[in-house]
């Protein structure tokens, strides 16, 4: 099923007004901070930017990529031609050859035995630069060839790498302005992208970062991790903000004791978070039972890779939505998120944070290596005026004697902060009376099991609507969740472009399944196709059992790789879709 | 003043004369000589006979997973620094399925009281070995006798330097409610190893076996003096040294700079890294 990434032959670009290019290497080269420099430089200039980033699982060697897709709109999806090739190995050339555009050009190091051709910008780095600058020397003739202005170059690389080191920000300076004028001199002509008329300032962030601010403005105090990519980089975001916003961040042992420390955290007063990947959650999954046995808030993110066991850790796959929706013994409620954008990680975090407190239970945000890793320029989050979550902490004059788990309508009780008042505290994991010590009374259990479900009424009635565009009844409506969603929606809108009725529906929220949000579309549409990034298309699956409502047409892929536009496109021609 | 009555009576689970109640007494009574009241300290336990104790006593009680114990009290107390943590669970519990959070609680030296009831089986689960059972302890899931090697705690957290490690005796009253205050007054990570009787599945060490064994450390016993504690540490089939085995300073692990009130407003500032 799945076709591997550099199988296409030769393409033109799918649309006109965007750029793609690549930066080729081995791990350890700087091919991460050539590629942020690039592509921040890019929305600086006004483009639209979207990074997509493959790597091996090693500190050294290998070969990885970088890859910055620039438009002077908005963009959405990964693309998998190239425009520009950026080669720091010699054989960067040959795995990369397969997917330059007619018009494609490489930047090529003479020292590779590279000529100077049409397709070929030949470059005697050694002349230009130390060995140790050579990346420099690359980033900084891809930036003159795409047209970038010297000094947004030169503000860029000091803002990415910081001026602490006054003799390396001379050197890295000096690198730039000899390749400005190699390329000068050589008078090639300018490549794209097209100029751009976006000026505003916006941000370039990935996935994860986003993600660790929107969790940041829905006030979280707690957060405790045990490293895992493409996890880890949630709570290195978070611990760059740390000080400055007050978040406690703490590297836990492992992620049994980090999820324990979250929800102690949480029973203190803390809004809490963990994140993690597949391997680590299978080792919290106890305690999010815990939390849910507690009453307890904490958000959990699982940022996915494909499994089973170690799999593949630096690649990207959405095969965990089963395991995450059943995790934990028992029955509970609980909320799952699927970001399908930066956008979304931002402000679906902070919807999880405030499920969780109000409903006082795990929530969860399921997101993606591919997501994780993408870089994007997006605009400003008014993060100034969004309001933190209110935890739904009772006064301190509940009439005593105290009850944490008082049976209410609605199955949530008032919830104290122990030490704060003279009230006691009392949290089980066994099961509990209404005061929270533990009982073997039957009835009690049967009254609290009770009580619990009754929250997930609530959660139901506060769930995110899936995210529709195209026709209202298409021939053809493409169906997704989480990271796919650019990726579906620019796939729809080429087909749209060849006159083809063609409608997405995009499920940022993918538990619970309320099915009057979106089965009278699925009954509505010629044919469905459900996108998914996994081998047994889950959710296609998970809406069936929820709804009746059978998606037998599935685009999967599972080779570590992200769903483009164009996999798309392919499948669809095989399912005879199009 | 705080009174033995505030901390209430409770029925129990516990067989009767059972180690668990003289240590229960032991916890009531050091709370009272400290002032304690019920809605200033948290108890923070796992999974166990032992884990039931703060069900026992009138006070804020997380009771939480098995093993796990170490690490909500760490949250919590991060979390809440003004809150006083009491970590109350098994061998089991603590050494066992907890021991992994056991090292990692001594190494980060977050402020908690940490009291371990140790009587060398399971109960709860019926009499299977516990990580401190003697080689060759015989159960109905080890007939052969126990084959690995025991867990020694008090000699673990010497090693790796826990500010304070003590061991006592439920048999000794006094002892013991000394031995909780000074854990309670010490600030860091404190270990109370404390020795009972599990008077339905261990027949071998008894509280006659207990109490013969268990020796004072000798007054002379100066326990900032590593090697010294080291030596006694090992102390076990001819007699048991309880006191204070060890104690040294160490920096707490705090979060001064990220307490107190949040600041998401200060997000916008921060962000200014991605423009």
């Amino acid at each position: 099923m799945a076709v591997p990434y550099h199988a296409g032959k030769k393409r033109d670009r799918m649309t006109s007004d965007d750029f793609s290019i690549l930066i080729g290497g081995e791990a350890g080269q700087g091919l991460v901070t050539a590629g942020t420099i690039l592509a921040k430089a890019l929305m600086r200039s006004g483009l639209g930017v979207l990074v997509t980033q493959s790597y091996e699982s090693r500190i050294r060697g290998g070969h990885n990529t970088f890859a910055i897709r620039c438009a002077p709109r908005p963009v959405i999806a990964p693309r998998e031609t190239v425009d520009l090739l950026l080669a720091l190995t010699g054989d960067t050339v040959g795995i990369h050859q397969g997917q330059m555009t007619a018009r494609g050009r490489m930047i090529v190091d003479t020292a590779h035995g590279a000529a100077e051709s049409d397709s070929c910008v030949a470059v005697p780095f050694k002349e230009l630069a130390d060995k140790r600058m050579f990346t420099m020397a690359a980033t900084g003739v891809a930036a003159a060839l795409l047209g970038l202005e010297r000094t947004l170059m030169g503000q860029t690389v000091n803002d990415v790498l910081g001026t602490k080191h006054p003799e390396l920000t001379e050197a890295n300076q000096k690198v730039l302005t000899d390749a400005y004028e190699w390329v000068g001199q050589n008078g090639f002509p300018k490549l794209g992208p097209p100029s751009a008329r976006n000026r505003s300032r916006r941000m370039l962030m990935d996935g994860n970062e986003a993600l660790a601010a929107g969790a940041i403005s829905a006030g979280v105090r707690f957060c405790s991790y045990y490293p895992m990519t493409p996890g880890s980089s949630i709570m290195q975001a978070m611990i760059t903000h740390a000080k400055h916003v007050g978040v406690m961040v703490e590297q836990a042992e492992d992620e049994i004791a980090a999820i324990n420390m979250a929800i102690g955290a949480s029973y203190a007063g803390a809004p809490s978070m963990v994140s993690t990947s597949g391997g680590g959650f299978a080792l919290m999954v106890e305690g999010v039972s815990l939390a849910a046995m507690t009453e307890t808030p904490v958000v959990v993110v699982v940022a996915q890779r494909p499994g089973p066991a170690t799999g593949l850790p630096t690649r990207t796959e959405q095969a965990d939505l089963e395991f995450v929706l059943h995790s934990g013994h028992g029955e509970f409620p609980r909320a799952l998120f699927a970001p399908g954008d930066v956008e979304e990680c931002f402000h679906l975090t902070r919807k999880a944070f405030e499920l969780s407190e109000k409903y006082q239970g795990p929530m969860f945000v399921l997101t993606d290596q591919f997501l994780a890793d993408s870089l994007r320029s997006a605009e400003p989050f008014d993060a100034a005026n969004l309001q933190t979550v209110a935890p739904l902490i009772a006064s301190a004059d509940v009439p005593g004697p105290y009850k944490r788990y008082a049976i209410t309508d609605a199955g949530v009780s008032p919830r104290l902060v122990p030490c704060e008042t003279p009230h006691l505290v009392i949290a089980d994991s066994d099961e509990h009376d209404e005061e929270g010590h533990l009982t073997e009374d039957l009835g009690i259990r049967v009254r609290m099991v009770d009580k619990r479900l009754r929250k997930g009424r609530g959660i139901c009635g506060e769930v995110v609507r899936p995210g529709h565009t195209g026709d209202d009844s298409p021939d053809l409506l493409l169906v997704g969740w989480g990271s796919t969603k650019g990726s579906m929606e620019e796939a729809a809108a080429v087909l749209r472009g060849r006159g083809q009725s063609v409608g997405t529906l995009h499920f940022s929220q993918v538990w619970p399944l309320v099915g009057d949000l979106f089965v009278p579309q699925l009954e509505k549409a010629g044919q469905v196709v459900c996108i998914e990034s996994n081998a047994t298309a889950q959710f296609a699956r998970l809406i069936r059992r929820e709804t009746g409502f059978h998606i037998s047409r599935r685009i999967l892929r599972y080779d570590g790789l992200p769903i483009t536009p164009e996999y798309i496109l392919r499948e669809l021609e095989a399912l005879e879709c199009t | 003043m705080v009174r033995i009555e505030d901390y209430g009576e409770f029925e129990t689970a516990w067989c009767p004369g059972c180690g668990n109640f003289g240590i229960l007494k032991a916890v009531k009574q050091a709370l009272v000589r400290e002032n304690v009241a019920p809605h200033e300290v948290v108890f923070v336990s796992g999974i166990g006979q032992a884990a039931k104790a703060p069900h026992y006593l009138n006070c804020n009680v997380f009771n939480g997973l098995h093993g796990r114990a170490l690490a909500a009290a760490t949250g919590i107390k991060l979390a809440k620094p003004s809150c006083r943590v009491i970590v109350e669970s098994g061998d089991g519990c603590t050494y066992g399925e907890g021991g992994n959070h056991f090292l990692a609680a001594i190494r980060r030296n977050v402020d908690l009281t940490v009291l371990v009831h140790t009587n060398q089986v399971y109960g709860l689960t019926k009499g299977q070995a516990s990580p401190t059972s003697d080689l060759g302890f015989v159960t109905k899931t080890q007939p052969d006798g126990v084959k690995v090697a025991p867990f020694n705690p008090i000699a673990t957290a010497v090693a790796l330097r826990a500010g304070f490690v003590a061991r006592s005796f439920s048999g000794m009253q006094d002892h013991l409610t000394e031995m909780i205050v000074q854990a309670m007054n010490y600030p860091g990570f404190a270990l109370v190893d404390i020795l009972q009787p599990c008077v339905t599945f261990n027949k071998v060490n008894t509280f006659a076996w207990y109490k013969k064994r268990c020796q004072e450390v000798p007054p002379d016993h100066d326990p900032t003096d590593w090697q010294a504690a080291m030596r006694l540490a090992y102390e076990w089939q001819e007699r048991i040294m309880i006191g204070v085995i060890f104690k040294c300073s160490r920096p707490v692990l705090t979060f001064p700079q990220h307490d107190g009130t949040p600041r998401p407003q200060a997000l916008s500032e921060s962000m200014q890294r991605y423009y």
